[in-house]
């Protein structure tokens, strides 16, 4: 037999990515970026906001080389993020200024600014369609004529409406604890390692990247019975929010100074949750708390989902692993869970041949207590 | 949009704030630093933390070697060479002796290193700890008081239930009689070339986010007990098809045509030059040609 | 007495809850029990002080709630105190509260000079390890690396206990609650602690099994010499081991003395009810 580790790596893989490339291309066809843009909205908004780095056209770009794969797409944007330097922090960004195309509140009926269904697919039916086999740009272009017609003859408002957030309704009805405004920088846990206990921005961070599928099914678990929390949706929007960082020069800071840098896509969820706490008196008290969720582009599930996990996050005196911050943390985030998984794809052998080594010497009873 | 990557792939920022980390790690012999262990363009648990540590501290005049499960020309090994390659410019070599920087996967070479090497290990998990307790929390704790007791624990019961300890690869290692540390799943072959080694040892964890280093003429102990003492894998009577090595770490394998089990070094460099050494200078040659 | 104690405990407070303006003041305390009614504060142990001797037992009596258990936990260093002083007898830490030495060190102390028993034996034992590894561990933390050693030792000890020695690779979590106890008496021992604490280890234990294992403790007591404080609920049992006794009740020491003494001729109103109804 032959010399197994002969030169054959370089080759193996060269051949090996030529393939992959020929794979990508045999169909001869060519998607276009703008294509997977505007048409492929879920996948970009989901790579986004794994990946946490905001930009629809990169998104389009990764989803295109990793022909459709979300987990290697996800992984493209954040080793692209890598290289990137980070000079600035914008902001805080206030959500009750955010341009809403969607919101909805689960808690009532009506809500002050009134809900807004806008584009979901919460009510459509799950059925094929196959007129899609056949779409034609004149068809469509003659449907986005019609739509805006329809458009007209609905009268705006006269003025910009302001949509307050649901929960300062409650808030002035004292169900809700009102906080003075925490201005401690938060830490960045893609410059910072994560310490722990942690903070709970260093907790929304990780979730707020995490994968949707994890996350998900992490909120779900929570919800069915292996976590002790049970919101009710205060609040979901989706709309775009404007960002803005400081003068890099400045010393004074004022408002007028800082610099518009550009407006993001964001599904925000506010859950409400009851929970059991102390008045002055030292009698039990039930109140609501917040439970939090925010995601790149429109990605609901993934948000509410979010917003369990905050608050199971927030008590964790339980023993419900969705209740441990390390257990769900450390485990949700997209690029760390499928590169591990994937490793057991290297070879072995070296730690085998050791394991193997250590049970036939236990067979054999080499080591005898000698005393 | 078409952007040409950074040196080394990082921006400088990130190389200094890992640099950082890795000081850190050198002055405290054994102990785990965290550190913001960067997204790379291979996959986590593929050897990111080596190659963090790699990219961080390569500079263009470095020679570089790349090694996995002790093959110079493993694929992950040749993934890795070849990113690095292409973002620096730097020489490759198989040659251990050549290299200035050898990242390593699962294996210390057989030729002891020197003091002008840097070996960086790539680590899947770094604590030690991890079996006795899941806790992150619970494990710094648990270093920062000194309480091995769970380690060892751990070593008793294996001698309990099978009359000897059956770790593996990993076993566990004292630092500078302070830190117990995982010295990474190489083989406990190599346990003992960490000890007093002439070169500065590097272990990167990029998916647990820790470095953690052996600075050079450490002492080093494998943890075992007075009357147990510890052992390597046993090669004994045996000894490479190829090269007729003895004393090292061996590979074995089936041979195809005979269905007997042979042996073979697993450090495939270090084969090669002995196989290399028994020929004349034309064989030598055509040896060499046959595998470059 | 003229032999210096082996602990000796000053002024030792442990309060649940931050006090408030009702409740701050150490003198004038507003208390329901040990529990402020304005704030939630309990003050679980008030100003406790006392003595370990060479050899001795003391024990701790009082109601659930007393603080008894609490102590314990802090001595342990289980639990923070809020503040006071403990000093043990050891030549290096000579003069040195305990509670203020770091973790590191406390974590000496609790290897190489204390043992503890729990109530439950889930708190002193791995229940999934070998009952010959579980004390084992002890003797490993106090800095022992000898396997026929350890071994030689924890047979000692489990033969001591009345553990059958072909079960000593039997993981605790296959035997009984009396069996788990005396697995856990055997760990206390393993390092010879000069200390010993034990709390409330016969409770929910049948009686049977409780006077085999007061019985144990007892002999260990006179064979080793080691210093014990026990804390129990039940007078029965102080009774039987203590030369010395403690009575707590919300958390303050309201009677001590010789356990005779305490049994025979009881000051405090809370004592006389307890040793009645004793009879």
């Amino acid at each position: 037999m032959g010399y197994v580790p002969v030169k054959g790596g370089t080759e193996a893989i060269e051949a090996s990515i030529k393939r992959l490339k020929y794979e990508r291309l045999k169909g001869q066809e060519i998607i276009a970026i703008n294509t997977i843009r505007s048409t492929m909205r879920g996948m970009v908004d989901q790579v986004m906001s794994e990946s946490s780095l905001y930009s629809p056209y990169l998104a389009a770009l990764s989803i295109k080389q990793a022909e459709g794969s979300m987990e290697e797409a996800v992984f493209l944007m954040r080793a692209h993020r890598s290289t990137l330097p980070r000079n600035y922090y914008s902001q805080t960004v206030e959500a009750e200024t955010m341009l809403v195309e969607r919101r909805i509140s689960a808690s009532f009926k009506d809500i002050p600014g009134g809900q807004l269904l806008g584009p979901t697919y919460d009510y459509t039916h799950r059925l094929l369609d196959f007129n899609l086999i056949e779409e034609n740009p004149t068809e469509n272009q003659q449907w986005l004529q019609n739509y805006k017609q329809e458009l007209q003859h609905i009268e705006p408002f006269k003025e910009l409406k302001y949509f307050p957030k649901v929960v300062e309704h409650l808030r002035e009805e004292g169900l809700f604890e009102v906080y003075e405004a925490d201005n401690t920088p938060p830490i960045d846990i893609t410059k910072q390692n994560l310490d722990f206990p942690t903070s709970r921005s260093a907790r929304l961070q990780v979730l707020t990247r995490g994968q949707t599928g994890a996350v998900t099914s992490l909120g779900y678990a929570s919800l069915r019975g292996y976590g002790q929390v049970h919101p009710t949706v205060g609040e979901v929007r989706v709309g775009s929010v404007p960002i803005y960082v400081e003068h890099p020069n400045e010393v004074e800071h004022g408002a007028e100074d800082e610099f518009y840098i550009g407006e993001i896509k964001v599904t925000e969820v506010e859950s409400f949750v009851p929970v059991k706490v102390k008045n002055e008196n030292n009698e039990d008290e039930l109140e609501f708390e917040i439970g939090y969720g925010i995601c790149y582009g429109q990605n609901e599930t993934k948000a509410i989902a979010m917003s369990i996990l905050d608050q199971c996050l927030e008590h964790t005196n339980s023993d419900f692993p969705t209740h441990d911050e390390e257990f769900v943390l450390l485990h949700i985030d997209s690029v760390e869970s499928t590169g591990f998984i994937s490793h057991l794809k290297l070879p072995h052998y070296v730690t085998f041949q050791s394991k193997l080594d250590s049970i036939r010497q236990v067979k054999k009873g080499v080591q005898k207590n000698e005393s | 949009m078409k952007a040409e990557t950074h040196f080394a792939f990082f921006d400088e920022g990130s190389k200094k704030e890992i640099r950082r980390a890795i000081m850190k790690a050198v002055a405290i012999p054994g102990y785990q630093v965290p550190f913001a262990s960067r997204e790379m363009p291979i996959a986590r648990g593929w050897g990111t933390g080596g190659l963090q540590i790699t990219l961080s501290i390569i500079g263009k005049s470095d020679v570089l070697k790349v090694i996995d499960q002790g093959a110079d020309e493993s694929v992950n090994a040749v993934s890795i060479k070849k990113l690095v390659h292409e973002t620096t410019g730097v020489e490759l070599t198989d040659r251990t002796e050549d290299a200035d920087i050898i990242q390593s996967r699962h294996r210390i070479p057989e030729i002891a290193l020197t003091k002008e090497q840097i070996i960086v290990l790539q680590v899947p998990t770094p604590e030690p700890l991890r079996g006795v307790e899941a806790r992150e929390y619970i494990t710094k704790r648990m270093h920062s008081e000194y309480d091995y007791s769970g380690a060892w624990l751990i070593l008793f019961e294996q001698i309990m239930k099978y009359g000897k300890t059956a770790t593996a690869a990993d076993h566990p290692v004292y630092v500078n009689h302070r830190y117990v540390m995982a010295p990474s799943p190489i083989p406990r072959f190599d346990n003992p070339k960490i000890h007093q080694s002439d070169a500065l040892i590097l272990l990167g964890a990029g998916r647990e986010k820790k470095i953690y280093a052996v600075p050079p003429y450490t002492n080093v102990e494998s943890l075992a007990f007075d009357d147990y003492p510890f052992t390597v894998e046993s090669f004994e009577g045996m000894h490479c098809h190829l090269c007729s090595g003895a004393d090292v770490f061996l590979d074995e394998l089936i041979d195809h045509t005979t269905g007997e089990t042979i042996y073979q070094c697993n450090d495939t460099s270090y084969c090669m030059e002995r196989m290399n050494e028994n020929v004349n200078e034309k064989e030598k040659a055509e040896v060499e040609g046959s595998y470059a | 007495m003229h032999e210096e104690p082996v602990l000796q405990v000053r002024n030792l407070r442990k309060q649940f809850g931050p006090g408030c303006r009702e409740c701050g003041q150490m003198d004038n305390r507003q208390l329901e029990k040990n529990y402020c009614t304005n704030c939630g504060t309990v003050y679980a142990c008030q100003d406790i002080s006392l003595d370990l001797y060479p050899g001795e037992i003391l024990g701790i009596v009082g109601e659930s709630g007393s603080g008894k258990s609490t102590l314990m936990q802090c001595l342990y260093f289980d639990a923070e105190v809020s503040s006071g002083e403990a000093y043990i007898k050891d030549p290096k830490l000579e003069g040195k509260n305990v509670f203020d030495l770091s973790s590191q060190q406390k974590r000496y102390i609790r290897n190489h000079s204390y043992g503890m028993v729990y109530q439950n034996p889930v708190h002193g034992l791995k229940m999934n390890f070998s009952s010959v590894g579980n004390i084992a561990e002890k003797q490993i933390a106090a800095g022992n690396r000898n396997v026929a050693d350890m071994e030689a030792t924890s047979k000692k000890l489990l033969e001591s206990v009345h553990i059958p020695l072909h079960r000593m690779k039997e993981e605790p979590q296959n035997f009984s609650g009396g069996m788990q106890q005396r697995v856990q008496i055997a760990k206390a021992l393993s390092n010879n602690p000069p200390v010993l604490f034990l709390d409330e280890v016969t409770t929910g234990l049948d009686l049977s099994v409780q006077a085999n294992v007061l019985d144990l403790i007892k002999t260990i007591q006179r064979e080793l010499g080691i210093s014990m404080l026990v804390v129990s609920h039940d007078l029965a049992v102080i009774r039987m081991l203590a030369d010395r006794t403690v009575v707590m009740l919300n958390g303050a020491i309201i009677e001590e003395g010789l356990t005779d003494q305490i049994l025979e001729d009881p000051q405090h109103e809370y004592t006389q009810q307890l040793v009645y109804s004793l009879l």
